[in-house]
């Protein structure tokens, strides 16, 4: 069934299906969140107990879920994954190193004998927290503001050296780190407003979750004081981001002879001119918006799901923001016409048709998923939770 | 290719060694434990005797310590091919991407998922969904293994694949080939049941010292049983499909047959070595040898000696008592007798399909249909030789992988799998006959089995590693025209880096686990 959609469509439906990994990963930073949170929600080491097993019941679905994001990533658009893994190195390698961190912390934090003490376990789970979700935030950001490589397929056949071989090459020595600090444009400013606004959303849910995962009193308390003041740094982050890219000048593609060139409110213009990306950017926002309102002022669990599901919408329109309607979707601004597009960077026909038949598993692994997370949540966790339990960390 | 930057090349292959050493150190041990765990948990809600739920909560403490690390060193290995090999990621990403992302979507989840459910849900979801969780981990982490192999296979013997001169890469047309390619196939079965055996010398060891610490005897003893069962199915079906291994490196890699036997000249009726060590003609110590290997020199001055099975080799690559086995220098320098093309040929060959290649772009550039199909055709004639057109004017060495890692870890390998085979049956007897307490030599052999499991794991993953190279496709693209362009200094920070944090965390991790052991099943 898949082998009769055009090329086109086959690269249109991988992308949708990269920005739902996308959204989900987003989502799924709550835990990250938490871990950011466990000293500040906790009066003493039970509490933060409480808060480390609330999150530790989920890690590994946002680990998994980054694991797949560059797996599927490699399979459908593998120049991307060739380009910004091997350029953007240090960037790349920061999140990567967070992740190995937290991925023994959670196990290794409360076991005996563990060499370096539940404090550096637990400054491994803050780094992971606090670095993952704002580089992440970044990376997404030089979408729309571009980073310094140039590409040329032909490189291949290079016989001079094997360093001139390679096919795409990232032009600065920070590899791309320069994102923090590209003056152009005010590149900085918007890259550093999105990793801060993802950090921030991460703690936003994660303190909805942990709302919903406890009864702990004086976890509740502390939780209801940090809610207001999140949901409003994150409305201030975002929506500065958010307008400023409806502003700013944009990578188009023209459809006649496939050349990049900068077009004014080129985001804003795909908002318009693809209302699909327009109607999912409401939905989702009015999901998170709902959710900050149940969470301010009904102070109910589900704020939690309208939050969540609202973070999800939300950053898929942001993904189709970046690349649909003639958008160059990882921009270059050292050479535009190495920017990659969904286009000059997918895989073949033959293997994009195979994936798509891969993707129909998506909705059985979403249901397990949805399953396991119920057993897991339906009872709530607290001291006297804890206190029986064998198996926690 | 004159100028290359053999630091850079260096580097990123030492920390994608490293890393994926590190990682073989854990996953043989989630692969085979979450089968057992399974049988244990199996017999537990078969029979209701709650000591079979004591011994496997006992096993999944210690699973869980070690699937932690197991899940820290593998992330680094998804994204690696991009970070520090992306040009391989473009050339043949079409082909190979697939496979990483059905891992990912097929197994990970599975795994993940079902994981928390095993460790969390106890008292939260009814014991036969419990049990179906813990055989749905095992089914998530095996499946994992299928994929990446299958990946790793394909780079041994790419097939189901072709050349596309417009997009200039290798493109998927055959997704059934790339999955049941003989290689993968036989590297899955293979390297899954020598990870159950690792898994059960693991058992072993773990309740061999127990008993010898007069610790917890019938739960020992009962997890012995399991083990030494498990472990003999695994080193069996491992020998075998080691056999089938053999073959398919004489078929596909016939420079790594001849390194893993140390065979410099072949012949018909060619000897299988089958203890031996390698040594320099130049009256170098093995040492030397080694170290010489690592600094890619003087290769075709190591020669074994050792004690030989006559015809062996010729039987073990072709079943064949008469089959010529080609050494290295009938691969180096060609052997016309047995129609073996000199790496000078293939060089020569290679070079020119990949200028064919430059030529056809030119052509296409310029609106020249005609030339173009020439250049095509000359490109699609030499294909097969177009990695070895990037060894134009360099070192034939560079060409031959490093023969003495090479023969000691295939060898090891097999003498220690042989070995494995007798000390599982024995393990078994002397459980059945209530004598294993009493034999504190076979605990104590049972105690270094881990030591040797571990050094089979890694020497395992050397040997098919080490001795393909310098290819990382075979014939197709060398690792000096896989890498990034990335600084090889950064490289080397991110090597120290990992390297640092691995081995920390493998310090503590084994902390962890002793303490654990040491406390024992009534914890």
């Amino acid at each position: 069934m898949f082998e009769a959609l055009s090329y086109e469509n086959l690269q249109i439906y991988w992308w949708v299906i990269m920005a739902l990994l996308g959204g989900f990963l987003v989502f799924l930073l709550f835990v990250q969140g938490g871990q950011t949170l466990m000293d500040k929600l906790s009066n003493n080491e039970t509490e933060k107990t409480i808060i480390v097993n609330i999150t530790g019941h989920k890690w590994e679905f946002t680990f998994t879920t980054l694991v797949v994001f560059g797996g599927a990533f490699f399979a459908s658009f593998p120049l991307f994954y060739s380009t910004s893994f091997g350029g953007a190195y240090w960037v790349w390698y920061a999140i990567l190193f967070a992740f190995i961190l937290q991925a023994v912390s959670y196990e290794y934090r409360k076991k005996q004998h563990n060499v370096l003490g539940s404090k550096t376990f637990e400054t491994f789970l803050k780094f992971n927290g606090f670095a993952a979700p704002f580089l992440l935030g970044v990376a997404v950001s030089t979408m729309f503001t571009g980073s310094l490589f140039s590409i040329n397929k032909a490189n291949i056949v290079h016989l001079g050296s094997n360093f001139e071989a390679v096919i795409s090459q990232w032009q600065t020595s920070w590899h791309g780190l320069e994102a923090l600090w590209t003056t152009s444009h005010l590149a900085f400013l918007q890259n550093i407003l999105l990793g801060l606004a993802v950090l921030v959303l991460a703690r936003l849910n994660a303190l909805l979750y942990i709302r919903k995962m406890t009864d702990n009193k004086n976890i509740l308390a502390k939780i209801d004081k940090c809610v207001p003041r999140h949901s409003i740094l994150f409305l201030v982050l975002f929506l500065t981001w958010f307008i400023r890219l409806l502003f700013i000048d944009g990578f188009a593609i023209n459809p006649e002879n496939n050349e990049v060139y900068m077009q004014a409110h080129k985001y804003f213009n795909n908002l318009i001119e693809n209302p699909i990306s327009l109607i999912i950017l409401l939905i989702g926002l009015v999901g998170v918006l709902y959710g900050l309102y149940l969470a301010n002022f009904k102070k109910e669990a589900k704020a939690f799901w309208y939050a969540g599901i609202g973070t999800i919408l939300t950053v898929m329109a942001v993904f189709f923001m970046a690349a649909f309607n003639h958008t160059a979707y990882y921009p270059s601004t050292y050479d535009l016409q190495s920017s990659l597009t969904l286009a000059n960077s997918s895989s073949s026909h033959y293997t994009l048709v195979a994936m798509s038949y891969v993707s129909l598993m998506v909705p059985f692994v979403l249901a397990y998923i949805i399953w396991a997370w119920r057993a897991l949540d339906f009872h709530k966790i607290n001291e006297k939770e804890l206190e029986q339990e064998t198996e926690k960390y | 290719m004159e100028h290359v930057n053999w630091e850079l090349v260096d580097w990123s292959r030492a920390q994608f060694a490293l890393t994926a050493l590190y990682h073989w150190i854990f996953v043989p041990l989630t692969l085979g434990l979450s089968f057992m765990l399974a049988i244990m948990e199996t017999i537990y809600v078969k029979t209701g005797d709650k000591k079979w739920l004591k011994i496997e909560k006992f096993w999944l403490r210690l699973f869980g310590i070690n699937f932690a690390i197991g899940v820290a060193t593998g992330i680094i290995l998804e994204f690696e091919f991009g970070t520090n090999w992306s040009n391989y990621s473009w050339f043949v990403g079409d082909i190979f991407g697939a496979p990483l992302a059905i891992e990912g979507i097929m197994a990970f989840f599975m795994e993940s998922t079902f994981v928390a459910i095993m460790f969390f849900g106890w008292n939260k979801i009814s014991k036969k969904a419990h049990l179906a969780a813990t055989w749905l981990t095992a089914l998530g982490t095996n499946l994992s293994a299928l994929w990446i192999l299958a990946a790793n296979g394909w780079m041994q013997n790419p097939i189901g694949m072709k050349f596309n001169p417009d997009t200039m890469r290798n493109e998927m047309d055959n997704f059934w080939e790339v999955l049941f390619n003989p290689v993968a196939v036989n590297k899955f079965v293979h390297t899954i049941t020598s990870a159950y055996t690792f898994a059960a010398l693991f058992v072993i060891a773990v309740s061999a010292y127990l008993l010898l610490k007069g610790k917890d005897k019938a739960y020992a003893k009962y997890s012995m049983l399991i083990a030494s069962v498990f472990g003999f199915i695994g080193i069996a079906a491992t020998i075998i499909t080691g056999d089938g291994s053999a073959k398919q490196v004489a078929k596909y890699q016939p420079m790594k047959l001849a390194a893993m036997e140390g065979l410099r000249s072949g012949s018909r009726g060619a000897p299988l070595i089958a203890i031996g060590k390698p040594k320099h003609t130049g009256d170098k110590d093995l040492t030397k040898a080694v170290a010489d290997d690592f600094k890619g020199k003087d290769q075709l001055d190591v020669s074994i000696e050792g004690f030989e099975i006559p015809y062996g080799l010729s039987v073990l690559a072709f079943n064949d008592p008469n089959a010529f086995v080609p050494g290295v220098n009938d691969l180096v320098y060609g052997n016309e007798k047995e129609g073996i093309p000199s790496y000078k040929e293939r060089i020569k060959s290679g070079k020119i399909s990949i200028e064919a290649l430059a030529n056809y772009k030119k052509a296409k550039k310029a609106g020249d249909a005609m030339k173009a199909e020439g250049y095509l055709k000359t490109f699609k004639a030499h294909f097969k030789d177009f990695g070895y057109g990037y060894f134009d004017g360099h070192d034939m060495n560079e060409l031959i992988p490093p023969i003495a890692i090479s023969f000691m870890s295939f060898h090891t390998m097999v003498i220690l799998g042989t070995w494995f085979l007798i000390f599982f049956p024995l393990i078994f007897w002397a459980v059945m006959k209530n004598k294993i307490e009493k034999k504190k030599w076979l605990l104590r052999l049972g105690v270094l089995g881990i030591f040797l499991g571990l050094i089979v794991q890694e020497a395992g993953w050397i040997t098919a590693e080490a001795g393909r190279m310098p290819w990382v496709i075979q014939d197709l693209m060398p690792t000096m025209v896989a890498v990034s362009h990335i600084e090889s200094a950064g490289v080397m920070l991110t090597f120290f880096l990992f390297f640092v944090t691995f081995t920390a965390l493998l310090i503590a991790e084994l902390k962890i686990m002793s303490t654990t052991i040491k406390k024992g099943f009534n914890n």
